[in-house]
Parts: structure tokens; C-alpha cells; sequence
């Protein structure tokens, strides 16, 4: 046969047309885009049979209910507790990232021991007897005193025992990490003779004056705050937020009051005043169930003018005589304080101040008011039996000076560790120092003196799961369950306003090498023996949690949590425990602190022409537990664009410093400098700069490390002159080209 | 194309409500086994089904106004199921379903040309550049309910649909023909700790979606409550999440494409 042109081109079209009306084409593509798809590699998900295990979470202090699913034993999906009472349903970008921790590369592995600089692996029996041995020498040596424990919280089983430890081993030196509580025990005591955890029953209130709150920005019990704002959207309740910064609380309310950083205490009495003023205050309150009424209000209008407070806060005055009606007349109006997250403690007379308007209006354990939220009663263990050397060591004042003639009202100064470690550089006050789920050489305002500080001591012992910064600064890692492992008691998040405990249970084996730290104090305490050892009479934590809880375990173990549903306020007659029985608007303790006076961030404003304040948001957290892979992920490009922060500067304070948008630059406080960029933002006032905490790892993992800055690092304490916590809110800095 | 007793899956996201705080991203990467990297901070090459937008007022300080704006994947009908992502599929990998009113994304049928990116206008839809890996036996965390994702194909929110499928095999296991409006939810909407985020079908007047996004289906679901609105809904796509707000310049920004400037990654 010839092959001409023309039946050459029939071929080829026809063969074309032909194949393309097989499926042979389509079925090719197909094959090969699963051939090049389908490599070993990829992972593709054993199925297995599905389980939910009801929980509770305890990565922040907002003690969710959490129900946790399971395919055979692998933890596939955590989400919120419907019923819970806090959360109901609803779980936090924390919360529903926990199993990331769970499986994540920042835990670990085993017991470890610093030798050389370096971390070896060592056994349980081996990392127990260093602990005992050194604690026996010092008991020998009558230097008990000199042994500290930092925890996140004194609350719940696990931070009592290992209060307890310290004590019948003889030490004092519990201390708890700083926050919002710290302020408001000491305001809650001073007015109300109580010792008691602040409540706020924002749900039913129907208008929230917030100085500062991160209301929905992680303060107090994010999910239960998140609920609260969805219902005054429905009930036409008004949040009105007070602070420098348009944060996304802020943006949610229905009015955002600028303000000078740390004045707000000066707004809170001018808003007082104006209450006085006008007479809108709840007389049946103040004149039945209040004393020192009268010296408060000279005090109050005789320096707190609208005129004066509009000159110190930058709020005009029209504004300030308006919120003051306006919470007056609300229904059930309620103050809030504790800025951000709540993660500082905050000046006292500030909270005070804050405090005596919820006073004002008399929603003292009204509805939608403040509450004073008692302990749930149920740690009740056997009286601790000190012996000789234990009575002498606790004879000691604590290393902090909290309790002591200076610092009369504070029970915890984590803030002054570095200054009372480092006084005297030929004396070491601490020979071992506890670390439990807390994370200071992060956290805490000041890290370098608090990492020069902890440096001499000579055996430091971290329990935590992670290898975070005081992890690695330890001698001894003794690595804790995390929380999906273990067995934990969760009291009533700081805020709520009701007594709960939610019980954490183990969702699934230890992964890894791990001891739960309640069951790690029991065996240090056996090893010790006597006195101390007869304080611990259980033989594991289980068996002490569940003696512990009595009644309650079975119904925390059906529900996941157990409410005290026979709570209710007081009479208000009976609900105050000073002298005179009433709300202590003044009394000698009070007076003795002085009249307000505003807390200034360090540094020389010549020298230091801005003010750098933190913000907190959802997607970072700044304590002991960094932020898991997928929260770092949500993180927008307005915070952090490859390893650089966004520091945001209002457009007049970028126009003055010849600064554009998305350009590098310096941040100098007097604590150190960064690099940063720049983002210009019309939702913060001119003068400042502000930086999210929770980013500036330097451990953990690499998807949290090295990106960013650490406030912590920029920014250091300032002593409140009334109780000695940190009072700062910000420090003075500069921001120049780089 | 159509179907009897034909679903209308849709979803209403009332901005009032939303705090922008990133639970919805959180539990959806968590659901859908969506990979993680060192450095996810250009959201051009980070895969999130759905993302937290900020927007603002454009006014100057002290008048500045900031809301939050989840966006998951639009669901757009378009006219008759003409979404513009199926429409130039050359793959068949999107589709339509005509049942449950979802777009589809069938993973092993893509083969990377992303002409569906091209076309999608509201950027749902990601491309897989590197092979998805979870470090030190992370990949327990998987959920066996969704197939992980290789490199080189397109990905998008798919409404949970595998949970629509155990829903529906639930139901049918029982002897039911109708799933339960609580039976067949999407885990953002599970996680919103606002309440924020409602779902359900579009079709079914006693679901609480329809009782807030009143959707109009003589007029292509347009909505008739003045509070909602839907995203570049001049376009005609027919979307199928409602947005709710009080607040006239969030509103007028849902269907402004002309402004440019003031839509960023929250």
C-alpha cells in the first residue's frame, strides 16, 4: 500500500479522533495522576474503632470540659464538652490543638540530667534518689529553708502537694507565678475580709465596664467569656472596653475608650465621682452595708475631677461623665479588671479602684455582679506532724520577703526571685528550686536577671512535659504526664462565677517515659521518711485524688465535673468578714497604702520616647504551654511574616519616626533591643508600641522557636509599692530604622 | 439535575458574633488532617480550609473599627450547579452534588492544573507544593475519616462532608431516611466557642440556617434578611454562607470588590 499525503493525514486524524473517543485518554490521565499521587510516604490513616472519652483540659486556667476523640489509641480530635458549665460545647484554638502537644516533638522523652552542659537520659530510680539524697543532706545540714518550688497555681491536689512537701520538709517557699489573682486576693481581703477567688458573672450582666480585660481575648475562662459576648449580642447587654490598643476586644464591644496606658485606676474614680456626683450610686448598699464610705468620696472628688482624670487619662471628660451614667443606670452593671490574658497582677490600688465601682452600685453577689467565689472545701488531709528540723526551717521568712514586714499583703513574689537571689553574690539563699508547670525563664517579666538568677542554684529540677526554657536551664528533668495521660483535679477558673471542680482523666497510655508529679512528690516523700513521709499516706496519686474527692469522685468520673449547686451569696449582711462586718470602702489598712498614685513604666522618657505594651491574643500563649504547631499556622502575616513580628505604631507616631509600613526596624527598652517590623495601625494610640507575647521561643519546637520576639525579654518588673507584685503594664522603649 | 428531597447544605456566620479568636481554623486543620510547617506565615502557600480575615473601617484613629470574617469554601450553585471552580475542571476532580449542594474535591482525580484556583474568587481553594509530613510519629493524630493529601493537588473545605457520609450511614443503619439537623455539623461550626457559625440545609425551613439566612430560591438564595449578606454576590455564584452583621460598612465590604487595600489576613 502507498502512503501518500493524504492517507497519512487520515491516519494521523483519524487515530486521533479515534483515541479520543476511546477512554483510553482519560483513563491514562487518570492512572497517572494516581501513580504520581499514591507514594509511600503519604500517610493514610489506620481505621479502628471509635471511642470518646469525656475530660477536662488544663492548658489554661479556663478549666474546659473536653471530650476527646479515639480511633482505637490514638488521639484523633479534641473538642468541647456539650453541657460543660464553662464551655458548653465550644473549645479555644488552644484547647483544640492539645493533641498536637500529645504527639508533638517539644516532649520530653525521659528522665534527663545535665552533665557537662548536656542532657543525658538517666532512670526514674536514679533521677528519684539524686532529688531524695540532696534533700536528706540538706535536712542534715538544718537548710531546708533554702529549697523553692515555683508553680503555675497553688490550687487543686497537685499544687497542695507539693505545698505540702515543702512544708513538712520544712521550707515556706511555695511560690506561685504571677497573675491577676494576685492583686485581687489582696483587694478582696482589704474590703471584704474575705479570702476568696474574684467572680464575674459577665453572662448575666448587661454592662461590662472592662479596664483593660482581654475579655475576649483569653482572659479569665475564654470560652465561657466568648459565650457571654454571644448573648449580650442577643440580649442587647453592652460591653464598653477601656485600653490603649484596638484589641479584638475592643473591636467586639460597643465602645472603645482609648486610654494612656496605666491609668486606668485614675478613670475608675473619675467614673466614681461622677457617680457620687450625681447620686447614682445604690444608696441602700453604700449607707446599710458599706463603711468608710465618706473618707473614700473626699478623696474621690476631691482630686478625681472629670477635668483632672481627662489631663491623666486622655478620655474626654463628656465621655467619662457619660460611661459613669451609663453604668449606673444599667440594670446590672459589673467592672471588670486584670488586663489582657490577667497574666500580670497589676497595680493594687488601681484593682481597688476598679473594685469600688462594682461596690458603688451594689452588685457585690448580686446578679450579673461581682462574686466572691469560695474554695470548693474538699482537700481536707491529715494535719502535717512537723518535726524539729521542719518547725526551724519554716521559722524562716521566705525567699521572695511575701508575708514579711515589708510585703505585709502579698503571699507570692515570683518578681522578686532575681533581686533576693542575686543580693549577695557570696551567698547562695536557694541550694534546690521546683518547677512545675510553669515556664519563668519565659514568662516572667525581666528573663535575663531571671535566668542570671536561677543560675547559681545549684540543683534546679523541672517537671515539666516539654523542653521549654527553664527546662533547659534545669540540672533534672523529671518529665510530667501531659494532661491527656493523667488524672488531675481542675478547680474554678479565676473569674468564674460559680465553685467547680472538672476532673482531667487519662484519654490514652503515656506515650513516653513519664511520671505523673504528684505520684513523683509521694515517692520523694516516702524516700525521706519520717514526719515526711507519713504526711503522704497514699501509695500513688490516684489513690490520693480519689481519697481526696470522697463523694464527689464518682459523679466527676459519670459527668466529667461537679458543680456546688447548693452555692449561693450571702446575705449581704453576712457576707462581709472585716471588723465593722460591712464593704470596707476605707479602713487603716487601706489608708496606710497611700492615695492612688499611677505606676510608670521604667526607663527615661529622654531617652525612650514610646511606651511598649503587650497584647495577648487567641492564637498565642504565653505561659507554660507555647503555642502548638497549628496555632502558629493561624497566626495572620499581620503579626509575624517569616521569623519577624509586626510591632504596631498608630500612622502619626510611623509618620514622626520616618517609618513606613511592613519596613524593618530597632525596638530599644532599657532591657535590651530586637529587630522587628513595622506595621502601621489606626486601631492604637500615637506614643506607643505594641507587641503580642507568646512568640520569641527559644525552645520548645521548631515550629514555635526563634520566631519573633519575647516581651518577657524587652520588659521587666516594677514593684507595686503597696503589695511589691509587678504592677507594669509596658516599659518605655524606642523604635528606630534598622 | 435535579433531585427529590434535595439538600441545600449551607452555613450562616454572624460577624457580631465572631472574635476572630481562630477556633473555626483550629479544629477544621484538625478534622481534615491538614499539614503544618515550619514557616506558614505567607498565606498564599499556607493550606487552611478556612481563614480568619480582618477587616477595618478605613477610618483614622480613635474612630477605627475592626471586624472578623471566617471564610470557608462558598459552596457557589452558581445557575444550576455552574460552580466557576467545576466549571473548568478538566479533571472532573470538583464537582457539584446536586444531593447535598457541596463542591466536592476528589483528591486523586486532580492532577494539579489549579485552573480551579484561577477561577475561584473568594482564594478557597490551595495547592499542595511540598508532600505533607508530621515530625516524631505526629501522624497518630490523623483522623481516618478524611484522605491526607499529596503534593501536587488542590485542596478545599469540603463542609466535613465525610461526616455528612457517617451521618447519612448512621441514618441508614437505622432504618431513616432524613439525617437530624444536629446529626450532620462541620467541626468549625462544632468549635465556635461564640456560637457564631450555624449550619444546616438551606432547603429545610425548621433548620435554624434558613430561619437566619431566609434565603430567597426564586432569586438565587439572595437573602431577605437585611442583616445578611453574601460575599461578591454580584457575581452571581449563588453561595451558600450567609454572613449576619449590624454593621453597614462590614456589609458593604462583602460585596465591594473594589476595595482592595482593606482586607487582610487577621
Amino acid at each position: 500500500m502507498k502512503i501518500d499525503r493524504r492517507s497519512f493525514l487520515s491516519f494521523v486524524i483519524g487515530g486521533a479522533a479515534g483515541t479520543a473517543l476511546t477512554p483510553l485518554p482519560w483513563k491514562l490521565t487518570d492512572d497517572m495522576s494516581i501513580w504520581s499521587q499514591m507514594w509511600p510516604w503519604t500517610p493514610v490513616p489506620a481505621k479502628g474503632e471509635v471511642t470518646v472519652v469525656k475530660s477536662a483540659c488544663t492548658l489554661c486556667p479556663g478549666g474546659c470540659g473536653i471530650s476527646v476523640r479515639k480511633v482505637d489509641n490514638r488521639v484523633v480530635k479534641i473538642e468541647g464538652l456539650e453541657g460543660h458549665p464553662v464551655n458548653d460545647g465550644g473549645l479555644c484554638t488552644l484547647g483544640l490543638a492539645g493533641h498536637q502537644l500529645l504527639y508533638g516533638p517539644r516532649r520530653i522523652k525521659t528522665p534527663l540530667k545535665k552533665v557537662n552542659g548536656r542532657f543525658v537520659a538517666v532512670s526514674w530510680e536514679d533521677a528519684l534518689a539524686e532529688v531524695s539524697e540532696k534533700l536528706a543532706e540538706l535536712r542534715t545540714k538544718g537548710e531546708t529553708h533554702t529549697v523553692a518550688c515555683i508553680s503555675a497555681s497553688d490550687r487543686g491536689t497537685v499544687a497542695e502537694l507539693l505545698e505540702r512537701f515543702l512544708r513538712v520538709y520544712g521550707s515556706r517557699n511555695f511560690i506561685r507565678m504571677p497573675s491577676s489573682q494576685d492583686a485581687a486576693e489582696v483587694a478582696l481581703y482589704l474590703t471584704q475580709g474575705v479570702r476568696a477567688m474574684p467572680g464575674f458573672d459577665v453572662q448575666r450582666s448587661d454592662f461590662v465596664l472592662s479596664f483593660g480585660s482581654g475579655l475576649l481575648d483569653g482572659w479569665g475562662s475564654p470560652v465561657y467569656l466568648f459565650n457571654a459576648h454571644s448573648q449580650w449580642r442577643d440580649s442587647g447587654g453592652k460591653l464598653v472596653q477601656i485600653e490603649p490598643r484596638l484589641s479584638r476586644t475592643a473591636a467586639k464591644a460597643d465602645q472603645w475608650v482609648p486610654i494612656n496606658p496605666g491609668t486606668e485606676g485614675a478613670l475608675a474614680l473619675g467614673i466614681a465621682g461622677e457617680i457620687i456626683k450625681e447620686s447614682l450610686y445604690d444608696e441602700n448598699f453604700v449607707n446599710k452595708h458599706s463603711s468608710g464610705f465618706q473618707e473614700w468620696k473626699q478623696l474621690v472628688l476631691g482630686g478625681f475631677s472629670p477635668e483632672i482624670v481627662s489631663k491623666v487619662t486622655g478620655v474626654p471628660a463628656s465621655v467619662i461623665t457619660d460611661l459613669a451614667r451609663g453604668f449606673a443606670r444599667a440594670k446590672r452593671p459589673l467592672a471588670t479588671f486584670g488586663r489582657g490574658k490577667g497574666t500580670s497582677p497589676g497595680s493594687l490600688k488601681e484593682v481597688l479602684a476598679v473594685h469600688f465601682l462594682n461596690a458603688l452600685v451594689g452588685n457585690l453577689g448580686q446578679e450579673g455582679g461581682f462574686w466572691a467565689v469560695p474554695e470548693p472545701e474538699y482537700i481536707e488531709w491529715p494535719e502535717l506532724e512537723m518535726d524539729q528540723t521542719a518547725s526551724i526551717g519554716t521559722q524562716q521568712g521566705r525567699i521572695d520577703g511575701a508575708g514579711s514586714n515589708i510585703y505585709t499583703h502579698a503571699r507570692y513574689l515570683a518578681n522578686r526571685l532575681p533581686e533576693a537571689l542575686l543580693a549577695d553574690p557570696g551567698y547562695q539563699p536557694l541550694q534546690v528550686l521546683f518547677i512545675s508547670e510553669a515556664n519563668p525563664a519565659y514568662s516572667l517579666p525581666g528573663t535575663a536577671a531571671f535566668k542570671d538568677a536561677i543560675a547559681k542554684i545549684p540543683m534546679k529540677v523541672s517537671f515539666s512535659s516539654y523542653l521549654d526554657e527553664t527546662a533547659e536551664l534545669a540540672d533534672l528533668v523529671l518529665p510530667n504526664h501531659i494532661y491527656l495521660e493523667r488524672y488531675e483535679d481542675i478547680p474554678a477558673p479565676f473569674g468564674y462565677p460559680q465553685p467547680i471542680i472538672s476532673l482531667a482523666r487519662p484519654v490514652t497510655e503515656p506515650q513516653l517515659n513519664t511520671m505523673h508529679t504528684g505520684d513523683v512528690v509521694i515517692q520523694l516523700a516516702k524516700a525521706l521518711g519520717g514526719s515526711i513521709s507519713e504526711a503522704f499516706p497514699w501509695d500513688s496519686y490516684e489513690d490520693c485524688l480519689e481519697q481526696t474527692l470522697g463523694d464527689k469522685w464518682d459523679s466527676l468520673m459519670e459527668e466529667g465535673y461537679w458543680v456546688d449547686s447548693e452555692f449561693e451569696s450571702p446575705q449581704l449582711s453576712e457576707a462581709f468578714e472585716t471588723a465593722s462586718e460591712k464593704f470596707e470602702f476605707n479602713n487603716r489598712e487601706i489608708s496606710a497604702l497611700g492615695n492612688y498614685s499611677l505606676v510608670k513604666p521604667d526607663g527615661d522618657e529622654a531617652f525612650f520616647p514610646l511606651v511598649l505594651i503587650p497584647f495577648d491574643t487567641m492564637r498565642l500563649w504565653s505561659g507554660y504551654v507555647g503555642s502548638p504547631p497549628f496555632l502558629v499556622k493561624s497566626v495572620g502575616d499581620t503579626l509575624l511574616q517569616k521569623n519577624d513580628v509586626l510591632v504596631e505604631i498608630n500612622s502619626a507616631t510611623a509618620a514622626s519616626l520616618g517609618l513606613k509600613d511592613g519596613r524593618a526596624a530597632v525596638l530599644t527598652t532599657p532591657k535590651g533591643n530586637a529587630p522587628v517590623k513595622v506595621r502601621v495601625s489606626e486601631g492604637i494610640m500615637p506614643g506607643l508600641v505594641a507587641l503580642p507575647r507568646g512568640l520569641g521561643h527559644t525552645a520548645n519546637d521548631r515550629f514555635l522557636a526563634e520566631k519573633g520576639v519575647n516581651y518577657n525579654r524587652l520588659a521587666g518588673p516594677v514593684e507595686d509599692g503597696a503589695t511589691g507584685h509587678d504592677a507594669a503594664w509596658g516599659i518605655r522603649a524606642r523604635l528606630t530604622k534598622a | 439535575m435535579k433531585k427529590e428531597n434535595a439538600k441545600r447544605f449551607g452555613m450562616v456566620i454572624d460577624l457580631d458574633k465572631c472574635t476572630g479568636c481562630g477556633s473555626c481554623m483550629v479544629a477544621c486543620m484538625a478534622e481534615n488532617n491538614v499539614p503544618f510547617r515550619e514557616d506558614e506565615t505567607d498565606k498564599l502557600l499556607s493550606v487552611a480550609w478556612m481563614r480568619v480575615y480582618k477587616l477595618n473601617n478605613g477610618k483614622r484613629f480613635p474612630d477605627a473599627d475592626e471586624c472578623f470574617l471566617p471564610r470557608p469554601c462558598q459552596h457557589c450553585e452558581g445557575h444550576n450547579g455552574h460552580s466557576p471552580c467545576v466549571s473548568v475542571c478538566p479533571a472532573t476532580a470538583t464537582d457539584y452534588d446536586a444531593g447535598t449542594g457541596i463542591v466536592s474535591q476528589i483528591y486523586t482525580r486532580c492532577f494539579g492544573c489549579r485552573y480551579c484556583m484561577a477561577a475561584c474568587p473568594y482564594h478557597v481553594r490551595l495547592f499542595n507544593w511540598w508532600d505533607p509530613v508530621w515530625p516524631d510519629g505526629m501522624e497518630k493524630m490523623l483522623n481516618p475519616d478524611v484522605s491526607v493529601r499529596m503534593r501536587g493537588v488542590v485542596e478545599k473545605c469540603s463542609f466535613c462532608f465525610h461526616r455528612h457520609q457517617l451521618a447519612q450511614q448512621k441514618a441508614d443503619y437505622e432504618g431513616r431516611d432524613e439525617i437530624e439537623e444536629g446529626e450532620y455539623q462541620t467541626a468549625c461550626t462544632q468549635a465556635c466557642p461564640a456560637g457564631a457559625i450555624v449550619f444546616g440545609d438551606l432547603n429545610n425551613p425548621e433548620h435554624e440556617v434558613t430561619r437566619l439566612a431566609k434565603p430567597d430560591h426564586g432569586h438565587e438564595g439572595k437573602s431577605k434578611n437585611p442583616r445578611a449578606f453574601r460575599l461578591l454576590e454580584r457575581l452571581g455564584t449563588n453561595t451558600k454562607v450567609y454572613y449576619l452583621s449590624n454593621r453597614e460598612w462590614v456589609r458593604r465590604l462583602g460585596d465591594n470588590y473594589q476595595v482592595k487595600k482593606e482586607q487582610q489576613h487577621s
